[in-house]
């Protein structure tokens, strides 16, 4: 399948294999892991984050002054979607205790919880339940289990790869939570894949010390996110609204969150819900396709969490850090920029240059493997091109089945055994071709250990929140920090429910936010949140005479 | 994304589309003008949202697929399907046994399979979706839960059923009793979760967290690494 232009440099990929399968069977690391040095370095010169054009300064809200994600900048400086002026908030549509926004696995353990505490619980969410990033994750879910692991190392692993910036007590309860919430899970009824004792098969993840990652074959989200769906349709307490985007949070007179807007997608109708406490659960940001790049993310992925909380008053933290997978599809250009699971690495796959040879560890924490592949394809000039002219390096799975047994691609991976059959490639025979691509949103609202952000009556958790990854996450600990915060916002909030009745709403402060941006004379134009990004052709767009916002749907 | 040299037609609910060669079905609706709101979700064929039925010019037969997951082909007629009529019937799973008893009071229709193998076929995943619903009829319920362990629940099995079947609801049900009640116990877990509800860790947790920043560094960068 792959074309003669690239059947060079995997003949000297395939002669180099047996000499690397010595070397993996012998125990040790195939390449030295990198020091604190070596790993600033390659961090500096080549991770897209400490570019120049990266970052740049944000100039209103609560985080004015600071340095953020240029793309993450741009969109807090836009105007709200809604005109405070359509809505009568003496009389709101929906009335209820904990609103959930956002129906991936951290919202949907919110709702569980919070209506397990007794609260009324409604359930708001862009697309259908479980379109969302939690569905798609592939390699697995951290959690100390082994013998000779425990939660002290894990905790070392967290800050280390999060670069010391984790909040300390956020990444303490991440870790010790971790195998109750396992536990918790399979109480709910997800399969791990086990050994034959009983006992969680676990395998190294990137920048583990000790083999943790806990999987159900390629398709650890699925199994999780699609349980905990389950579990909420079981549950017709809970209220479920579907195809029901949040696009503003309302507050009270006394500065709390209480409650949202929604837009219905489908019928374009707006509805306004009163809450005593709010959680957002709305995920991540790949669909901002920061500096260009592909990305792994949902649909739906488009920060509207962020910008929403912005405005009514919470603070962001690490905003001004982007997580890269390392492996992101290169070819066929059909699953340019999808996933290739850090399973791959975990089970012994090599990335490996167009001659066929090593140059990284392949498990060092992903902000440092996607800079070696960035440095291996651009400075160093030893990457593969492709014939639409895209650049990628090796990616040598047929190891895998080496190193553990003919077979073991289909049964531990078979989601990507799958995806590369469809467009021709058989990823047991042929190496795959990969590149860094936009996966995760390392930092978010600010929250405590009790998921409260800094704006009373507002609660985030999952992907949208900030400070238990530092700077840089690790693989399988969103999947863990899902279900751990998840979990502690549902429970929090009903408790803060409980002992909340909202004052006169108000959406005083969206009047207050577009006047600040309207200050910094942002194009009338740019709105947000973006709900869908805009993936309609200029050629069609000329045609419709009724677009009016830039990047967004309608 | 694909090249946009050469065109080819498909007809979107019989409507003719010039869209480019090699695009996915998604892709090509994009190009075409079309700004989805249903029929999609992850893109990425994990969330099966985007099923999509469709036939091939020449070519008779009905075939299913992921929209995000498929190739446009020159004469291709296509539907998607972003959802198939289906209630969700109601249950707790601790008041349920892992068994056919199971099976036959939350979903009784199963017992009707004929045997005709339209759900197999159609399978956008390729699973073997009746060999899964004879498991059923069986009361195996682990056999049940494996075969069908990679379904997206895009739904096309069910909407091609003769016997109206919903399948992909009954594997959920299959999947959460085997992982509920027929999984092995993992008392490694389970001796975890008691050790940290004892506090067995705590102190030395205290300790790092106490650790200034060059400190905890050294203990970071020391740390012996075990892949196996
Ligand atoms: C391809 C892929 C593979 C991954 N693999 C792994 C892995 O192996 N291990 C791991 O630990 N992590 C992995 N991750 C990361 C992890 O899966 C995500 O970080 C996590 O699932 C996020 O969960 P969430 O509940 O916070 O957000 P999501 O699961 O993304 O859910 C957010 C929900 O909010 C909805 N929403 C968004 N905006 C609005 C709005 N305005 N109003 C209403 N609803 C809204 C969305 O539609 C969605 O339903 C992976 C991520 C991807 C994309």
């Amino acid at each position: 399948m792959y074309p003669e232009s690239m059947q060079e440099s995997i003949r000297k990929v395939e002669a180099s294999r047996a000499r690397r399968i010595e070397l993996a069977l012998s125990g040790k690391p195939v390449v030295e892991p990198m020091s604190a040095e070596q790993r600033q370095d390659v961090l500096d010169r080549f991770h897209p984050d400490y570019q120049d054009d990266a970052r740049r300064e944000v100039r209103w809200g609560p985080n004015a002054g600071q340095r953020l994600t240029t793309e993450v900048a741009d969109l807090l400086e836009t105007y709200a979607r809604v005109d405070p002026s359509d809505y009568d908030l003496l009389e709101p549509d929906f009335d209820t205790d904990v609103l959930v926004i956002g129906a991936g696995s951290a919202g949907f353990c919110a709702a569980l919880l919070a209506q397990e505490h007794g609260a009324r619980v409604t359930l708001a969410t862009k697309l259908r339940l479980g379109d969302a990033n939690s569905m798609m994750a592939q390699g697995g879910i951290q959690a100390a289990v082994r013998d000779d692991d425990s939660p002290v190392h894990h905790y070392l692993d967290v800050v280390g790869g999060g670069h010391f910036d984790n909040r300390p007590e956020l990444a303490r309860a991440l870790v010790s939570e971790a195998p109750d919430a396992i536990a918790w899970l399979r109480r709910k009824g997800v399969m791990f894949d086990q050994e034959d004792d009983g006992s969680l098969k676990a395998k190294p993840g990137g920048g583990t010390c000790r083999p943790r990652m806990l999987s159900a074959r390629d398709y650890t989200g699925a199994a999780i996110c699609r349980t905990l769906r389950d579990e909420i349709q079981n549950r017709p307490e809970i209220r479920v609204l579907e195809h029901s985007s949040a696009i503003e949070l309302i507050k009270d007179a006394r500065g709390r969150v209480a409650g949202a807007v929604l837009y219905h997608l489908l019928t374009r109708e707006h509805f306004t819900i009163r809450a005593r406490a709010t959680v957002m659960a709305t995920g991540g940001f790949g669909r901002l396709h920061v500096k260009g790049f592909e990305t792994t993310n949902h649909y739906g992925a488009t920060a509207d969490g962020l910008v929403m909380a912005y405005r009514a008053g919470a603070r962001l933290l690490y905003m001004d850090s982007v997580q890269y997978h390392p492996t992101g599809a290169v070819f066929p250009p059909q699953i340019l920029g999808f996933l290739c699971t850090e399973k791959l690495r975990g089970m012994g796959g090599q990335p490996v240059n167009a001659d066929g040879e090593l140059f990284v560890y392949p498990l060092e924490p992903r902000d440092v493997e996607a800079a070696s592949f960035i440095r291996e394809a651009t400075e160093l000039g030893h990457g593969v091109s492709t014939p639409s002219g895209h650049v990628g390096i090796w990616l040598d799975t047929p190891v895998i089945e080496k190193l553990n047994g003919a077979g073991a691609i289909e049964k531990n991976l078979p989601a990507m055994l799958r995806q590369f059959q469809r467009f021709g490639v058989d990823i047991r025979s042929e190496p795959i071709l990969v590149y860094p691509t936009l996966h995760y949103q390392n930092g978010g609202i600010e929250i405590d250990v009790e998921c409260r952000s800094t704006v009373e009556g507002l609660y985030a958790a999952g992907e949208v929140a900030g400070g238990i990854h530092g700077r840089n996450r690790l693989m399988g600990n969103s999947q863990l920090d899902l279900i751990v915060f998840g979990r502690r916002a549902g429970r929090y909030a009903a408790a803060f429910a409980g002992t909340a009745e909202p004052a006169e709403l108000s959406l005083g402060h969206v009047l207050e936010a577009n006047r600040r941006v309207g200050e910094l004379g942002v194009d009338r134009d740019r709105i947000s949140p973006l709900v869908l990004p805009d993936y309609v052709p200029e050629r069609v767009k000329r045609r419709q005479h009724d677009t009016r916002y830039r990047g967004t749907l309608i | 994304m694909a090249t946009e040299d050469k065109l080819v037609t498909i007809h979107v609910m019989g409507e003719a589309f010039r869209v480019p060669e090699g695009s996915t079905i998604m892709t090509a609706l994009e190009y075409a003008g079309f700004q989805l709101t249903t029929g999609v979700g992850c893109r990425e064929g994990f969330c099966g949202a985007c099923g999509t039925l469709y036939r091939e010019a020449g070519d008779y037969k009905i075939k299913g697929g992921l929209a995000c997951q498929t190739v446009v082909t020159d004469g291709m007629h296509l539907a998607q399907i972003p959802f198939v009529p289906a209630a969700k019937p109601v249950y707790d799973i601790e008041a349920l046994s892992p068994d056919e008893e199971a099976i036959k009071r939350i979903y009784p229709e199963v017992f009707r399979c004929v045997a005709c193998s339209t759900c197999t076929k159609i399978c956008p995943q390729d699973i073997q979706v009746m060999d899964y619903v004879q498991c059923l009829m069986r009361g195996d319920i682990a056999q049940a839960a494996n075969i069908s362990f990679d379904c997206l629940r895009c739904g096309l099995c069910g909407l091609r059923c003769p016997a109206e079947i919903v399948q992909y609801n009954a594997a959920t049900l299959a999947r959460r009793l085997y992982g509920r009640y027929l999984a092995r116990p993992s008392e490694r877990l389970e001796r975890r979760v008691e050790a940290i509800a004892r506090g067995d860790y705590d102190a030395q947790l205290d300790e790092l967290q106490g650790l200034d920043a060059d400190a905890l560094k050294k203990r970071y960068y020391d740390r012996e690494i075990k892949t196996k």
